[in-house]
């Protein structure tokens, strides 16, 4: 039910999560931010079981930054892939995580990127991908519209394109999604699409 | 196989700790570091012994930062400094985890001693042979805080102190000149009171400032050359003004 997706564009790279909150039959709240800054640079957007999602997102981000107080330099985007991918790993025969993630991270010498990392430790690095029941549109209308180095407008009319096709086609249709964006000036939240409004309540 | 429970550390028959005074000595003789505390500015300095011509200054950093708004300096041994320093930033983070909030000054120099306690108390270890100055910001009040550890494992927090070389002298140079000090006052302090035992000149100083806005900031040697030479230029005219009027009257 939850959806995640994200693209990579010019000099930037996005990444879009639905905000919903669900247990069973019942929305929780509808303005959950799945989209984690693990850095200055990077977003990492994760769906699946909410414990998983919430555990293991602040435990990457956590050492994330222990490796920039030990090293005196920040972890590339691959390299913080690969750390993610292997504690999924590992795991994995034990005590998996059910969290899919999408990083997203732009580092200097490289530019923007985006990593495919699934709940079974799969790896791949992209320039589009999706999770969810929403993948099967948000895949399929990134298919026909992507292109390479897309301006930030161009991006976000195709991410709004797609969040019109998840809300018309998907029979349980998230209602609120989350878009955040990455680029040189660092990582940062974009916009909301909103479709219904939450009371504003204090983070926890 | 060896056995780990014959302890070194143990009492002398007149209620000594050993190995813990001799812990002590080795912090004795590293470099002279000094930590002060200012109302919104908290500075350490350590001093730099001449470094080899072939070596590379950068890779010896001597104040280090354990987490956003908690910086440590250390006079001792500086491997077991390493050891220390690295428990201490996982602390940082696994408390940030666990409890959602960055920790505090106290805490963490609660730990450090702790841990520097922990191995007076065990079988096969020494005591870890340093001292440490932790500067840092109340996350919460925004307090500046500055603690000092030992490697007893006692901790106490400080206006303004020293450790390593010659830190007795620093000490009383502090008691007696210490005021309430803030931003660059308080950078000029802990350089004056590191000139007393420190060759001057900003090749033999490593000045690092704590803000609660910027966090950490390593001074240049260019920086901290003009503090050194507005230290210098305030003591000639204290001098000269002390010169004056002898001369007057004879």
């Amino acid at each position: 039910m939850e959806s995640v997706f994200g693209l990579v564009g010019k000099d930037f790279a996005i990444v879009v999560a639905d905000s919903s909150a669900v247990h069973s039959i019942l929305v929780h709240k509808t303005n959950e931010d799945k989209i984690m800054l693990l850095d200055s640079h990077k977003l990492m957007g994760a769906s699946g079981e909410t414990g998983d999602r919430a555990q293991f997102t602040e435990y990457v981000q956590k050492n994330v930054a222990l490796y920039q107080f030990r090293n005196g330099i920040p972890l590339t985007t691959a390299a913080t892939a690969n750390f993610t991918r292997g504690e999924l790993a590992t795991a994995l025969r034990k005590n998996p995580y059910m969290v899919n993630i999408i990083l997203a991270g732009y580092d200097k010498d490289v530019g923007p990127s985006l990593y495919f990392i699934d709940y079974i430790a799969s790896l791949h690095k992209v320039d589009k991908a999706a999770f969810g029941y929403g993948s099967y549109f948000a895949l399929s209308m990134m298919d026909r519209h992507y292109r390479r180095d897309m301006t930030v407008e161009e991006a976000i009319e195709l991410v709004d394109k797609i969040i019109s096709e998840i809300r018309s086609r998907l029979v349980v249709a998230p209602p609120n999604f989350l878009i955040k964006i990455v680029d040189k000036d660092g990582a940062r939240q974009y916009a909301w699409r909103e479709s219904i409004k939450d009371a504003p309540v204090a983070a926890a | 196989m060896a056995r780990y429970d014959r302890a070194i550390t143990v009492f002398s028959p007149d209620g000594h700790l050993f190995q813990v005074e001799y812990a002590l000595e080795a912090v004795r003789k590293g470099n002279a570091a000094v930590g002060v505390r200012g109302s919104d500015t908290i500075v350490l300095a350590v001093e730099k012994k001449s470094t080899p011509k072939l070596q590379d200054s950068r890779s010896v950093r001597k104040i280090v930062n354990l987490d956003d708004h908690i910086a440590l300096a250390c006079a001792g041994l500086k491997a077991d400094a390493r050891v220390l320093i690295n428990r201490a930033r996982i602390e940082c983070q696994s408390y940030k985890l666990t409890i959602e909030d960055p920790v505090t000054v106290e805490y963490i120099t609660r730990y450090i001693a702790g841990l520097q306690q922990k191995y007076t108390q065990s079988g096969g270890v020494r005591p870890f042979g340093l001292s440490t100055l932790i500067i840092g910001f109340d996350p919460h009040t925004g307090t500046p805080a500055l603690y000092q550890t030992d490697p007893s494992g006692t901790f106490s927090a400080w206006k303004a102190n020293a450790t390593g070389r010659n830190s007795n002298s620093i000490r009383e140079f502090l008691e007696k000149n210490y005021t309430e000090t803030s931003g660059q006052e308080t950078v000029k302090l802990a350089i004056r009171a590191l000139l007393e035992v420190v060759e001057s000149g900003g090749k033999n100083i490593e000045v690092a400032v704590m803000t609660k806005e910027q966090g950490l900031r390593q001074l240049e040697e260019a920086e901290i050359d003009a503090v050194v030479a507005d230290i210098e230029a305030e003591k000639a005219a204290a001098e000269a003004a002390k010169k004056a009027p002898a001369t007057k009257e004879t």
